[in-house]
């Protein structure tokens, strides 16, 4: 009875000590895990190199830190914000503020555009003659009566 | 007698026409300014050096304090040294440098600054022990100091005076060789400083 109690006490001693291995390798980070942070990280030193396809270094150093606080439990927003305290926003492959990175010069260039366009419509345009209104065929009929009185009395006069 | 009617020609309207030449100059303004920063290198030799924090690594404080300004310095030759762990050629200087801070500490009118370009605080440390550094030291955080320097890489050395004013800027590592001695070219730069 004592064998078969011993027996099993070791059974569940090996059971729980691979679950808790198995539990380990679980939230162990691997190099996908690492990657998929490192891809939205701009190597700093090396510009316009993702920090997962970087070769230096310092970039290698760099995925170690990202594993790092991955294993203390960081989350990436965190890893992200931690990168750019440290080396600058310039790392990040987005912006802090994308609405108005990209939508304040959108706009300027939108603004600045239909402002050339207009002018350029303006420049180019072939002008006519706004039409006259009713209002104003009878105002010029009626100065041409008046400017036809005002000929025939200075005929008269000479 | 009949007089033939010709519209008015209209054009843009002169404000629209200034506001599109503004913006036009300062486009070109803004990509002349650009191209003039980056072909300029680092800080030249007798401008004034404005006012920046050093934060330092715990171990390696100036006089007990977490962080250093230049403000602070004045009247002290400051001796700014740009480094990485990564870096190899850094390697080549550390211990001359360490070996000239030993030698000017006791005047107590020189300050090293180590500042520890784009790296990781654990190498970092690695990297001082390593070499036995003792002088202040710590990152460049968010690269203020390098991008205020426009440092254009590791290492470089920058010799400020007693009035704030860069003296010389070393690009590359101080080494010892057949023709050179690190130890004193370094003094070269600091000894005239020291006057």
């Amino acid at each position: 009875m004592k064998k078969i109690l011993s027996i099993i006490l070791f059974a569940l001693i090996l059971a729980g000590a691979s679950a808790s291995l198995v539990f380990a390798q679980d939230t162990f980070p691997t190099d996908d895990d690492v990657n998929k942070i490192a891809k939205q990280l701009y190597c700093p030193v090396c510009e316009s190199t993702p920090l997962d396809v970087c070769p230096t270094e310092a970039c290698r150093q760099w995925r170690e830190v990202i594993r790092t606080m991955l294993t203390e439990g960081k989350s990436e927003a965190e890893i992200k914000q931690h990168f750019a305290t440290q080396y600058g926003i310039r790392v990040l492959n987005v912006p802090p503020n994308p609405w108005l990175t990209y939508f304040v010069p959108g706009v300027v260039i939108l603004i600045g555009a239909v402002m050339l366009f207009r002018g350029f419509q303006l420049w180019k345009k072939p002008l006519v003659a706004e039409p006259v209104s009713d209002k104003d065929e009878a105002e010029q009929v009626q100065q041409d009566e008046y400017l036809a009185k005002m000929e025939a009395e200075l005929k008269r006069r000479k | 007698m009949t007089e033939e009617y010709t519209p008015q020609r209209r054009g843009v309207p002169l404000w629209a026409q200034i506001i599109v030449w503004m913006l036009l100059v300062g486009l070109l303004v803004i990509v002349a300014m650009g191209l003039k920063r980056a072909q300029q290198g680092t800080v030249q030799p007798g401008q004034k050096i404005d006012n920046f924090t050093l934060t330092l690594f715990s171990g390696y404080e100036y006089e007990g304090k977490t962080q250093v300004s230049m403000e602070e310095l004045r009247g002290k030759v400051v001796v700014i040294n740009i480094w990485a762990s990564w870096c190899k050629t850094c390697e080549q200087e550390a211990a001359e440098l360490q070996a000239a801070w030993e030698k000017y500490e006791p005047t107590g009118q020189v300050v090293f600054l180590g500042v520890d370009y784009v790296d990781t605080e654990p190498e970092a440390r690695v990297y001082l022990k390593k070499f036995g550094v003792t002088y202040p030291n710590g990152p460049d955080l968010a690269t203020h100091i390098s991008q205020y320097l426009r440092v254009t890489g590791a290492p470089e050395t920058y010799f400020i005076d007693k009035n704030g004013v860069l003296r010389y800027v070393e690009i590359g590592p101080f080494i010892t060789t057949k023709k050179t001695n690190a130890q004193r070219d370094i003094s070269a730069q600091i000894d005239p400083l020291l006057k």
